[in-house]
């Protein structure tokens, strides 16, 4: 480990910033603004629900540098040391003149109040770099995390559909941002030891999963620390004093998406944007739930394993990895053990985890033949809601009867949990409408959720019921809309 | 009068002209209160928020506060040098408690410290004891009370209660409409800077620097001249920055005079939420009498508002409701009672339409319910009842409507939107029963255009020609997104025949121009841009008289055009005649100012004129809804609107677009929750959802009705847009009654409440599927 004096550092338009002396708990949003004086950036929220603080982190993924959306508002500063940080001061070309992204946003209009249009002059960068001739359907959803409270997101949809059509720019090109300078650049800052800050609370990024583990082994009052996206609140809305930070994202085999043995393994730093393309590349039915969970700055900060290992109650991947039969690997010093993800809530935010004992790996079993599986999500909101009540499902037919049936719902009790009454009232029964209403009958004995904002506990257990109607009535009739989201779709 | 032609030709105005900061605002340039670099020494603060709905204060220990990390100072009650209040009508708003509390969320007190970070942790270390009062928590608690902010206001035209009987068909009903937050991206943030001898500079992110100015100056015990508001621009306002910035301001300032260091007070998301007023939640209860083609001739109706635990705006709001409750219909015989709830939540205040879309939300459910009991096409019902042009076009208030384009607008929408085609393709689809049912609804809006109290209808404006021939503009109207310095810049540029880019626009700054009134009530660009085009026009009329002296023209031979003035047979730049005036002692700067005329209004009859002319809209929304969950969507939206002659096309067609889906978001997915102990549980993004891009209608004709001059002289003959074009979002909701209708018996409206949530929709089918249960809209009976 380098010591006390070591800093953190990060690339932005084409210089080191070496930051010295921040607490590790500073969000890259607070040393932008008040720092730096970039003032571009925006906080709207500090929750990284609004989108107004939305930067670019450049990271070098193999031969060529990765441009992703991220909430500069809790993102902790020491997590982007080896990155390039992309603001939206970074933009305009050498000569002074606007990104394409830029000018089109002032050619269709797309600003009125102009508060949140940094953060979508961000996420549509993004997509500038990512997609040469994004679809409309690609831009709403680069843009699920932006919140505009005054255009109706109308003439920003139609700059982001038409900043393609604008000559390439001298700055910020797709090509001029994979420049052999650009990758030299933040190629010199790969780290030959781990990242240790000693300011308040203290922060390790350890390289090695064996480092990892033996750190947090040794100081199991250290808090892990992934993407953020939860930890980061606790800094910005609970105002919580955090214990010593261990970050999991320079750990190298926790970096890997794997298949083997009938199994996908997502490593603990995979983020979720990654984790969700290896997930719905072998479940298709999963994609909704892909593009409805978070938005793309929050899905490309947070990973699989920190929503796993945080045990919130309505997470939205847990209820379909449940019903899948999905395990965590646990790792704690030297030793690891495998846990049924169904047995590893233990309450309300409580898992199984041992103190010092971390979640490396989440293992989902590949799809089997003449097993139907479905995840629904219910909430007041289509995009990047926290769900009311989330539904995971896996049934497999023998002929015209339910062989088995794997069934959890998030936002129904204090942890995501199956419904073993439901279940064993479809096991062995004929696949039919009738079948689906008098199990759902059987939801009211498995839970007793509450009411609070987001939903009443009667709509809960009725939406509950009426899900697993909506997964009979998809798989009977595949070709018949049962849901807005694909409703909606096909009208369009 | 020929209106089509007396307007001067405008050169600048009208164009679709980017809006003034788009550049700046697109390169994270434009300097909002936050980003404005402040002296070192700076202070950052905090509020500290009650935690119960009403009790009183037994103990407040503070000693933590105080010895918490960074914390230079504290303000209580007791630090207030001045009056205690931030009330804008009562003095019933203290910017901190004393021992009362009167919702959960009240600032009690605001603490100082060396970071935002800093005061916000101290903020939450108080040790307060509290003994707890009962607390009425919505607004039928406060009926059953009697509990009221103000007296209830009663209007009656004709003779309902002898007519009701009579009618052929009577039926009663009921709505519930919830409130919304504003939710402005920049939240609530002032910086106070102390200056020399007693003054005050605010930076205030304000839709009224004027209140702001008196309010602090009153918190400080200083006279108004000490104080100078000034605000650049603001991340929105909605309203929601008309009363409320005030207490940030104040709050600051008594930190900052107390500690003689520039103080920040920056709202965190969750505090802003919690401490701030949102548009008020009503219910309606009704009875009316209707013939077999639908057409009303009884309305008795009641609108109660939960106002919150002070005045406000509330007086206001709930006059504009009631001034309202007609929409686009003639109704004869009418009685309308308003009562304006006290309860012990946030106090409501002013948010676009400004209990305007709740009177109109009234009614639309009125014809709905009507044209589900006679099983007819709502829309016909609508017809029946619009006013007339000639005949029956007089409002409930005795205000006689001149400028109904409203048959025009409805014949026009409803064949560019196939409106019957589409209505008949959705009874197809929804006969076969399917899970997702398919609705459509055309809606109207008729919005009266100036402040109800008429003193606030004057503005005031400062131009500046310098002798290069730049222009400095500077109003009393704020810029919140809308377009307003746009639009005022354009109107000046015009009256002195430059391009827009001679016209600089400046901050609204209560040193410059005096005695403003709010940017509120759509009237921005009607009342800034006459005064600006009047201190333009002096400075011509000064610079044409200079010219025809000089050179002996006759004062139709001189024009101001294109950054020249033609003089004869001559043409000069205009910086050349600038300079040359300013040589010969002519004065180049001008104030101007504008009062709205013809209009009156006499509070005890409740009668007048109180608008000076009314906007017109209509859109027609189609929508899914999933029978399953509850979840909807708008799948397309055909909107015809009138803004008279645009200023700027571009700026009129983002208010309508903008006013439309945040219309739609209050009226499905946002949802203002409390719970029991009338804490407001949904106080962030992540809680309450407003639209996102998803939500934008898939399909969407969105029109500026052309060649609709506006009847009255207004700048150019244009009208109003801020406010109307958010109740154009009541189609969405009449949509997905629509979709509902089918689930029950014929006959039968869907009991669906506002917002049409995910839950509301589900009880809304369970309610109509229910046999034998006679939901409120069938309670009535027919003659």
């Amino acid at each position: 480990m380098s010591g006390a004096c070591d800093s953190i550092r990060f690339v932005l338009d084409g210089r080191v910033v070496e930051a010295r002396d921040a607490a590790p708990t500073t969000t890259l949003l607070q040393y932008l603004r008040e720092t730096l004086g970039r003032t571009g950036t925006k906080e709207g929220c500090a929750e990284g629900d609004c989108g107004a603080c939305t930067v670019i982190l450049g990271e070098l993924d193999g031969e060529r540098i990765a441009y992703r959306p991220v909430n500069s508002c809790i993102r902790f500063l020491p997590t982007v040391d080896g990155k390039s940080v992309i603001t939206v001061e970074s933009l305009r070309g050498p000569d002074g003149s606007l990104h394409p992204v830029q000018r089109a946003m002032l050619d269709y209009h797309a600003s009125q109040c102009g508060f949140c249009t940094p953060g979508f002059v961000m996420s549509l960068f993004g997509l500038y770099l990512d997609a040469p001739r994004p679809r409309r359907a690609e831009v709403i959803g680069a843009l699920s995390g932006n919140l505009c409270r005054c255009t109706g997101y109308r003439p920003i949809i139609d700059a982001g559909c038409c900043m393609a059509d604008y000559p390439e720019p001298l700055a910020w090109s797709r090509r001029d941002a994979q420049s052999g300078e650009r990758r030299a650049l933040l190629d010199s800052l790969r780290r030959g030891a781990a990242l240790a800050l000693a300011t308040e609370p203290g922060y390790h990024a350890p390289m090695s999963l064996d480092e990892l583990a033996r750190l947090y082994e040794a100081a199991p009052h250290s808090l892990l620390l992934a993407g953020g996206t939860d930890v980061g609140l606790w800094v910005t809305k609970q105002l919580r004093e955090l214990p010593p930070l261990i970050y999991l994202g320079e750990v190298a085999e926790l970096k890997r998406v794997r298949e083997a043995d009938g199994i996908i393994g997502i490593g603990a730093a995979v983020a979720l944007t990654d984790a969700f393309a290896a997930i719905v590349a072998r479940y298709p039915m999963l994609a909704e739930l892909a593009e409805r969970f978070g938005s793309p700055p929050i899905r490309n900060s947070g990973t699989l394993c920190g929503n796993l290992a945080n045990g919130s109650p309505i997470g939205d991947v847990m209820p379909v990895l449940i019903a899948l039969g999905a395990s965590v690997l646990l790792r704690r010093g030297g030793a690891t053990r495998e846990m049924a993800l169904d047995e590893f809530y233990a309450g309300y935010r409580k898992t199984a985890l041992a103190p010092g004992e971390l979640v490396a790996e989440a293992r989902i079993p590949v799809p089997r033949p003449g097993r139907l599986v479905a995840s629904y999500k219910v909430g007041k909101r289509f995009d990047q809601d926290i769900s009311a009540v989330c539904g995971g499902y896996a049934i497999e037919l023998r002929g015209g009867t339910i062989a088995s049936a794997r069934i959890a719902y998030g936002g129904m009790a204090a942890v995501p949990q199956r419904a073993r009454r439901t279940e064993a009232a479809l096991a062995g029964r004929p696949w039919s409408e009738a079948t689906m209403a008098s199990a759902a009958e059987a939801l009211a004995l498995d839970f007793r959720p509450i009411t609070d904002m987001r939903a009443g506990n009667g709509y809960r257990l009725q939406v509950a019921g009426n899900l697993l109607r909506r997964f009979y009535l998809e798989h009977r009739d595949p070709e018949a809309p049962s849901r807005i989201g694909v409703f909606a779709r096909t009208a369009a | 009068m020929n209106i089509a032609t007396d307007a001067p030709a405008a050169a600048v105005s009208g164009s679709e002209l980017a809006h003034e900061s788009a550049p700046l605002h697109v390169s994270g340039e434009a300097l909002y209160v936050d980003d404005v670099p402040l002296p070192s020494g700076t202070l950052h603060a905090a509020l500290a928020l009650s935690r119960i709905a009403h009790g009183r204060i037994r103990t407040m220990d503070l000693r933590a506060v105080r010895a918490a990390p960074g914390v230079v100072a504290v303000a209580t009650v007791a630090d207030v040098p001045g009056e205690n209040n931030y009330g804008p009508v009562l003095k019933d708003d203290p910017i901190f408690t004393d021992d009362l509390v009167q919702y959960a969320g009240q600032p009690m007190f605001a603490v100082a410290a060396t970071s935002h970070h800093a005061a916000r942790r101290a903020a939450a270390l108080a040790q307060i004891e509290y003994e707890p009062l009962p607390a009425i928590l919505n607004v039928r608690s406060a009926l059953a009370a009697g509990s009221f902010v103000l007296p209830s206001q009663s209007l009656r035209r004709g003779d309902p209660r002898a007519m009701l009987p009579r009618a052929r068909h009577r039926l009663r009903g009921s709505l519930t409409i919830g409130g919304q937050d504003h939710f402005y991206l920049e939240g609530q943030i002032a910086a106070a800077l102390p200056q020399e001898n007693g003054a005050m500079l605010v930076l205030s992110s304000t839709q009224h620097p004027t209140e702001v100015q008196h309010l602090v100056a009153h918190a400080l015990g200083r006279r108004a001249h000490d104080v100078t508001v000034r605000c650049r621009r603001m991340g929105g306002g909605f309203g929601g920055k008309e009363s409320q910035p005030a207490l940030f301001a104040c709050a600051a300032a008594i930190l900052a005079a107390k500690t003689g260091r520039p103080v920040k007070l920056r709202a965190d998301r969750d505090d802003d939420m919690l401490a701030t007023g949102k548009r008020h939640d009503f219910v309606a209860d009704y009875e009316v009498g209707f013939e077999a083609d639908g057409r009303i001739t009884a309305l008795v109706m009641m609108l109660a508002s939960r106002c919150g635990y002070s005045a406000d705006l509330s007086g206001p709001v709930n006059d504009r409701a009631l001034t309202h409750a007609d929409n686009a219909y003639f109704l004869e015989h009418v009685e309308i009672v308003s009562h304006r709830c006290k309860t012990h939540t946030v106090s409501n205040t002013a948010f676009r339409g400004f209990g305007g879309p709740q009177g109109m939300m009234a009614i639309e459910a009125v014809i709905d319910d009507i044209a589900r009991r006679l099983e007819r096409d709502p829309l016909d019902v609508r017809r029946a009842n619009f006013y007339g042009v000639t005949e029956r076009n007089v409002t409930h208030y005795g205000m006689t409507i001149e400028d109904n384009i409203l048959h025009r607008i409805a014949d026009r929408l409803e064949a560019s939107s196939r409106y019957r085609e589409r209505r008949r393709e959705i009874e197809e689809h929804n006969a076969t029963g399917p899970v997702v049912r398919r609705g459509i609804a055309f809606t109207p809006v008729k919005f009266g255009i100036s402040f109800n109290a008429p003193q606030f209808n004057q503005a005031g404006a400062l131009v500046h020609v310098y002798t290069d021939g730049s222009v400095l503009l500077n109003h009393g109207g704020t810029e919140m997104g809308q377009g307003l310095y746009t639009k005022v810049a354009q109107v000046v540029a015009d009256e002195l025949g430059v391009p827009l880019a001679a016209v600089r626009v400046s901050a609204a700054d209560t040193s410059k121009v005096p005695n403003t009134s709010a940017t509120a009530a759509s009237s921005g660009s009607d009342l800034n841009g006459k005064a600006a085009q009047a201190a333009a026009r002096t400075i011509r009329e000064r610079l044409t008289a200079y010219a025809c002296d000089k050179y002996r023209l006759a004062p139709e031979a001189v024009r101001f055009e294109g950054g020249r003035v033609v003089l004869g047979d001559a043409v000069t730049e205009f910086a050349t005649l600038a300079r040359e005036a300013y040589m010969a002692r002519i004065q180049l700067s001008a104030t101007g100012y504008y009062r709205t005329p013809k209009i009156h209004f006499d509070r005890a009859t409740f009668t007048g004129r109180p608008f000076f002319y009314f906007a017109y809209g209509a859109a027609v929304s189609e929508v899914a809804v999933d029978t399953l969950t509850g979840e909807s969507r708008v799948t397309r939206v055909d909107i015809l609107h009138d803004v008279g002659r645009s200023l700027n096309q571009a700026l009129d067609r983002g208010q309508v677009e903008g006013g439309f889906l945040q219309g739609a978001g209050w009226l499905t997915s946002e949802e203002l929750w409390w719970n029991e102990n009338g804490e407001l549980k949904t106080h962030s993004p992540s809680t309450y959802k407003i639209p996102t891009a998803y939500d934008w209608p898939a399909e969407a004709h969105v029109e500026l009705l052309e060649n609709s001059p506006n009847r009255e002289d207004t700048v150019f003959r244009s009208k109003a847009v801020g406010e109307p074009p958010l109740m154009l979002a009541i189609s969405v909701f009449h949509a997905i009654r629509d979709a509902l209708a089918g689930c029950g018996k014929t006959g039968t409206a869907p009991a669906l409440s506002a917002p049409a949530t995910p839950e509301s929709i589900l009880r809304a089918i369970a309610g109509l599927r229910s046999a034998g249960t006679a939901g409120p809209d069938s309670a009535g009976g027919g003659a």
